[in-house]
């Protein structure tokens, strides 16, 4: 409400349209519109057709789907569950102590996940840990990027909890984990969502540690589209790019769905 | 025998009455030490009330009782068994907070069973003690609410219920009424009187900073200041005979005049010396030495209107009306006096010269406080 007149108030409404559509729909748009059409010769596309979608939802593609959608619940859980005991642990923690963990959870975001990726592999393409070639690798490494998200979104929540809640737990004779378990997890609850809808929605969309050390036989949907476009099936890839930003859509509007059950205040 | 034995057992939760003993407990945080040498003694039965302004260590005093600081020497007993060393969860104690914490995912039902809940208590005896707490409480009806469907007070009621239903022998209030308004407040006020009447065996450690709430419901009154127990009595005690400077201004509004100390009169009561007054007041605990500085201290509303005993003569400084009441403030010898008298038909023009008197059983003599403590939190004890 700092614009008063209307006449200032649509100006500004348009500016922002302005800058908003070409910036964030405009490109989102364009590839739906690539991903029906046959051929992008004129101004606008030709050649109406759904047989990219009929490709992108069977066969390899839908192999593709189903390893991004298992690798990124694998590793948002994964990365839920560290990053809140990390969290958890660092508030009962020392300021110093803390502050180490904030940094050191930091890191692989601070880091091109290409480095993330080729440390990963590196680590672990020798025994005793030998992951290379399996699926696993892919979905350790996602849970390493993820995992920072996860850290900071619960922390910034544990920060805000009022302490008050657990010492009023505590002084009615409940142990530390009845308090855990009872009064903190159920009071971060719409954090923990937030969080793992987040680390989900990164890990369905990595690509670059994932070219780094994805064996044959774990294609994640992401690589696929790559390599589509690579080979310059642009409609091929637009359709299979579709198939996944509505899947990672539709998920993350689940968990918003839960998490607004979730909130109490 | 029996006596001695039940002594030295250890104290069984329900089984018999707890009381709270600190014993020169002292809490630090680095070299700030927020509450120096605390030694209190609450019956079973008892309420005691611990008053004093804000970062006095009252709620550090509560917090160490409940096992949320640990202090840094002295011990805590609760029902003679030392639990300075134990977690608050095994302390059995029952707290209600300022901000009552209700857990907002838990409806009102489930709030005041978490206790019982979490002690592993019998679930056919659950059900029972919560409707118990509810009735006991007036908050039966609201069973299946969440708590933010409630109004501020019915909260309080909910979290009162819930310190209630684990049955405690020490109940922990820290200052559970502040944050309702004024009405409320003073229904709360005889809703937790009649509590307090009904928990015959609880002792109940209350904290304010409010003394209307302290003189209403408190049995003994500790008053605190800067870290240390300034005085401790019953409210009339402390209402009537303070023993410090501290307690006559916090307990109360008082008039504290700076006196020289005369002789003893045949009567027992002592003269003092205001500017060239001889003014009379009661003989008990006064400064012996003759000639001494002292502080004389007599309440407002015992101060009259007119020529009397202890008569002093000053300037009408202000007027105020206050209904069923006139304030008076009157500048004698240096000093400004206030005195609250019935509301007075013609009261008297500022400026006007007025007689006021007060009886010598009404005023106490207190020593006087070397300005603003001599030595903060130099009690490195035990």
């Amino acid at each position: 409400m700092l614009v008063h007149s209307r006449a200032a108030r649509w100006a500004v409404r348009i500016l922002f349209l302005l800058l908003f559509l070409p910036l964030f729909v405009l490109p989102l748009l364009v590839i739906v519109a690539a991903s029906l059409s046959s051929s992008w010769s004129g101004v606008l596309p030709s050649g109406p057709t759904g047989a990219h979608y009929t490709a992108a939802v069977r066969g390899d593609a839908l192999t593709a789907l189903t390893t991004s959608l298992i690798t990124a619940v694998t590793a948002s859980l994964l990365a839920l569950a560290a990053g809140t005991w990390a969290a958890l642990a660092a508030s009962g923690a020392g300021r110093r102590t803390r502050r180490l963990l904030d940094a050191l959870f930091m890191l692989p975001v601070a880091v091109p996940s290409v480095v993330v990726g080729l440390a990963v592999l590196v680590a672990f393409s020798k025994p005793p840990l030998l992951l290379n070639g399996t699926p696993s690798i892919v979905i350790v490494a996602h849970t390493v990027l993820v995992t920072a998200f996860a850290y900071q979104s619960v922390a910034a929540a544990l920060a805000r909890l009022d302490p008050a809640y657990e010492q009023a737990a505590a002084g009615l004779g409940a142990r530390p984990a009845y308090v855990l378990w009872r009064v903190r997890l159920p009071l971060l609850l719409p954090s923990l969502t937030a969080a793992a809808g987040l680390c989900f929605a990164l890990s369905m969309g990595e690509l670059s540690a994932t070219m780094m050390l994805y064996p044959p036989d774990w294609l994640p949907l992401p690589v696929r589209i790559f390599s589509a476009t690579d080979r310059g099936s642009l409609f091929t890839g637009s359709a299979v790019a579709v198939v996944l930003m509505g899947t990672t859509l539709l998920v993350l509007l689940a968990v918003s769905r839960l998490r607004t059950r979730a909130t109490f205040r | 025998m029996t006596a001695a034995m039940s002594e030295t057992a250890p104290a069984t939760a329900g089984t018999r009455p707890a009381g709270i003993h600190l014993d020169r407990v002292s809490v630090a945080y680095g070299k700030h030490t927020v509450l120096d040498g605390l030694d209190l003694t609450v019956a079973p039965g008892e309420l005691m009330a611990l008053l004093g302004p804000s970062g006095s260590g009252k709620t550090t005093a509560l917090r160490a009782v409940a096992g949320f600081v640990r202090p840094v020497s002295g011990r805590v007993y609760l029902g003679g068994r030392d639990v300075t060393a134990l977690p608050p969860h095994r302390r059995g104690i029952g707290m209600v907070v300022q901000s009552y914490a209700l857990f907002p995912h838990m409806r009102v039902a489930e709030n005041v069973a978490f206790g019982l809940r979490a002690r592993k208590t019998p679930r056919r005896d659950i059900a029972e003690r919560v409707a118990e707490a509810l009735e006991m409480t007036g908050m039966a009806a609201y069973a299946r609410r969440y708590p933010r469907e409630l109004s501020g007070g019915q909260q309080q009621r909910v979290a009162i219920a819930r310190a209630l239903a684990i049955r405690p022998s020490v109940l922990l209030l820290d200052e559970p009424l502040s944050a309702l308004d004024a009405r409320l407040r003073s229904g709360m006020l005889a809703e937790l009187a009649r509590l307090h009447r009904e928990l015959a065996d609880v002792s109940i450690l209350y904290v304010t900073h409010d003394q209307i709430e302290a003189l209403t419901l408190a049995d003994r009154i500790a008053v605190m200041d800067n870290a240390r127990l300034q005085d401790c009595g019953t409210p009339q005690e402390l209402y009537r005979r303070p023993r410090t400077e501290f307690t006559a201004s916090f307990v109360g509004n008082a008039n504290l005049l700076p006196v020289t100390l005369a002789e003893t009169g045949p009567d027992g009561t002592v003269g003092a010396d205001l500017g060239g007054t001889r003014l009379r007041a009661h003989g008990a605990g006064a400064p012996a030495a003759r000639g001494a500085a002292a502080t004389l201290c007599v309440r407002p509303h015992l101060v009259g209107l007119g020529p009397g005993p202890n008569a002093l003569r000053g300037t009408v400084a202000e007027v105020q009306w206050r209904g069923a009441t006139h304030r008076l403030l009157v500048d004698v010898a240096g000093t400004r006096l206030t005195a609250d008298v019935r509301e007075l038909r013609t009261p008297p023009a500022l400026g006007a010269q007025v007689e006021l008197h007060f009886a010598a059983e009404d005023a106490v003599l207190l020593p006087v406080t070397s300005a603003p403590e001599a030595v903060p939190g130099g009690g490195g004890r035990g």
